[in-house]
């Protein structure tokens, strides 16, 4: 997993402690007894959530991300050498290591997207918000990213922002969702033109009988 | 076309909710303990019988893998391991089971759970799909609360266990034993077989990983027997129903659940509205994942979707994700496209695939361009077969193959561009 941000951010806070220890005790409990170094990636999601939860609301924000202090806490809860778990942090992609936009938009480029336009959504994105793949913009409020698969195919193209996917998009489409986003109206997530989940959006092509009971169609 | 009484997922685009309620309007976790009640023997053998083979690509079958689990405890519990690390590009259809069949999934982990002796279950869903882990959650706890799972689950005698796993974005962790080291909370990098994990798996115990598909399809397999999906799908190798994902350049792309065996031409002009612009405007389609090696319009025209008559093609059934190219698509690009994602994702682990799929990504970005010679190719096609079966995991294997394909139907059009290339920079 190749990883451009670096372990040392420009800014490390010296400390940090988990607010919702009920929460870690949950999490540690999903595991058999000893085998508790298996919550370092629930861990590390959650350390990365209540960073983003304070940078929501600071000014200017900031999104989601594991400060060293954090990395260092979570190797003393699930009792393993820092190491450890620095390195899972840095393998996988969703850790954060260095802070981001409070909007980390995830653009699909890989080819079902990329055959779909994907490239235009890209496009559509940096010009809207005058940032390239890897930026934030000034204000805190968005950082962008091209990412592989997300896994969301059929609806391409197709982009991430935090945990929503926004599918079946179109420049316009994508330019009035970051719209929406930069002045805080909340945007409905999932097919931007409206269809439901995978569905063909001309129709359901089987259990046509069943649609028609729903009122599908 | 499959009938639709002959359809296992009838939420699949979630046109009613995916909670308890409604699931057992659509049949879930109807008199599951009677299912148990036959016996862990049974099951297995009806599984067999079905002639299910795993839906996350390697087809291999499930009713096998699960009798390799030990029938006697050596004091070391036995794990169930769901694999929903969906991240195959071209493929989307776990994440429906996942967002609006979720007690599909949770009945299936129950009764293959109790068929191999496990007495808990780790679902690995990719962390990219929060929402969707949150229903798996919400559905996890409303089984919990009408006495579906926890201690005598359904009322069978069984205690069993589910909890989520969530994932951080790592495409590797769809590999079996990366999973399990990735739960183990290390990095995600395969494991070197034997030990397979039925000998040693999770936490080194007794583990079987299946595939969401493949486990959300056994409650109504069990149900309405072996013989019913062996029914189903061209011969015995090839059974049942198969979720097919159809992306790229079709009018209506969509998620459908088909027969095996369907013919490719059928699946696309039936359920996602033909291709753009009519078959005739065809390039190529990679029919199963982007592993799996395209295949050109000729061999499109007849091919019918299945394991083994995709492998007679030089290709395969993989996760049924199917890309649609027409011929307005640049093919080489869209194949150096995955060399890049083969790159990215690889753990790291093994030389071979490290070094060659950012070498692989490099040189094909040379003959997008058409800045390479014709030796170079061959060169192209040599570090592939070097890479494909020198690493642990398959994923070296996986980055060579779409270029092999690329190579194997595309070459005259490759060489065409190396060569205007070279005119052009003469002039």
């Amino acid at each position: 997993m190749k990883k451009s941000a670096a372990l040392h951010a420009d800014f490390q806070p010296s400390n940090f402690t988990f607010r919702d220890l009920k929460k870690v005790e949950e999490i540690l409990s999903r595991y058999p007894k000893g085998k508790q170094r298996s919550a370092v990636m629930p861990l590390l999601d959650l350390a990365q959530r209540q960073v983003g939860e304070d940078g929501a609301k600071a000014s200017p924000p900031y999104g989601g991300w594991i400060p060293r202090a954090a990395m260092d806490e979570i190797a003393r809860i699930i009792d393993v050498p820092p190491i450890k778990v620095y390195e899972v942090a840095t393998f996988y992609s969703m850790y954060n290591l260095a802070p981001v936009g409070k909007y980390l938009v995830q653009m699909c480029t890989t080819t079902p997207c990329m055959l779909c336009g994907s490239g235009d959504i890209v496009k559509a994105c940096e010009e809207k918000l005058g940032i390239h793949a890897g930026q934030t913009t000034q204000d805190g409020l968005f950082t962008l990213m091209e990412v592989e698969c997300l896994g969301a195919c059929v609806n391409a193209p197709m982009i991430q922002v935090n945990d929503d996917y926004f599918e079946d998009l179109t420049p316009d489409s994508t330019r009035q969702l970051l719209d929406d986003l930069t002045h805080g109206r909340t945007s409905s997530h999932g097919s931007l033109k409206g269809r439901k989940g995978s569905m063909a959006l001309s129709g359901p092509t089987t259990l046509q009988d069943k649609a028609k009971k729903i009122g599908v169609v | 076309m499959l009938a639709d009484q002959d359809r296992i997922f009838t939420n699949v685009y979630g046109w009613e909710s995916y909670a308890l309620a409604a699931a057992r309007a659509r049949g879930d976790w109807d008199n599951t303990k009677d299912i148990i009640a036959k016996g862990r023997d049974w099951i297995i053998d009806e599984m067999k019988k079905s002639g299910l083979r795993g839906r996350g690509g390697a087809g291999f079958p499930t009713g096998m893998k699960w009798s390799f689990m030990p029938k006697v405890s050596d004091g070391r519990p036995s794990y169930l391991v769901i694999n929903a690390d969906e991240s195959e590009p071209g493929t989307c259809k776990d994440r429906d089971i996942l967002r609006h069949e979720p007690h599909k999934l949770l009945e299936g982990a129950l009764l293959a759970g109790f068929a191999m002796g496990a007495h808990r279950a780790y679902i690995y869903i990719r962390g990219e799909f929060y929402n969707e882990g949150s229903t798996i959650n919400l559905a996890i706890k409303e089984a919990y609360d009408a006495g579906l799972l926890g201690k005598n689950a359904a009322g069978s005698g069984w205690d069993f266990d589910v909890v989520l796993h969530r994932g951080g974005g790592a495409y590797i962790c769809g590999e079996e034993t990366a999973l399990i080291e990735s739960i183990e909370g290390k990095k995600g990098q395969p494991r070197n077989k034997p030990p397979f994990p039925a000998g040693a798996g999770l936490y080194s115990c007794p583990t079987t990983v299946n595939n969401v598909e493949t486990i959300a399809v056994a409650p109504t397999i069990l149900r309405r027997g072996g013989a019913w999906f062996a029914g189903i799908g061209p011969n015995e190798k090839n059974t049942g129903t198969k979720l097919f994902c159809i992306s790229g350049h079709v009018n209506n792309p969509c998620n459908v659940e088909e027969a095996m065996g369907i013919p490719l031409k059928e699946l696309i002009e039936k359920h996602a509205g033909g291709v753009r612009g009519g078959w005739d405007n065809l390039l190529a389609i990679i029919p199963g994942g982007s592993s799996t090696p395209l295949l050109p319009k000729d061999i499109c025209d007849t091919v019918t979707m299945d394991f083994d008559s995709l492998r007679a093609v030089q290709s395969g059934l993989g996760t049924a994700g199917v890309i649609v190219m027409d011929k307005s698509t640049d093919v080489v690009a869209a194949i150096a496209r995955l060399s890049y994602f083969y790159m990215h994702e690889s753990c790291g682990q093994c030389t071979p695939c490290r070094e060659g799929t950012g070498w692989m990504w490099r040189m094909m970005q040379r003959m997008v361009k058409g800045n390479a010679s014709v030796e170079d190719i061959d060169m192209l096609l040599d570090v592939s077969k070097e890479i494909e079966g020198h690493t642990i995991c398959a994923h070296g294997d996986a980055s060579a193959w779409p270029i092999q394909g690329l190579f194997r139907h595309f070459r005259p059009l490759v060489e065409q561009r190396l060569m205007d290339y070279k005119r052009k920079a003469a002039a």
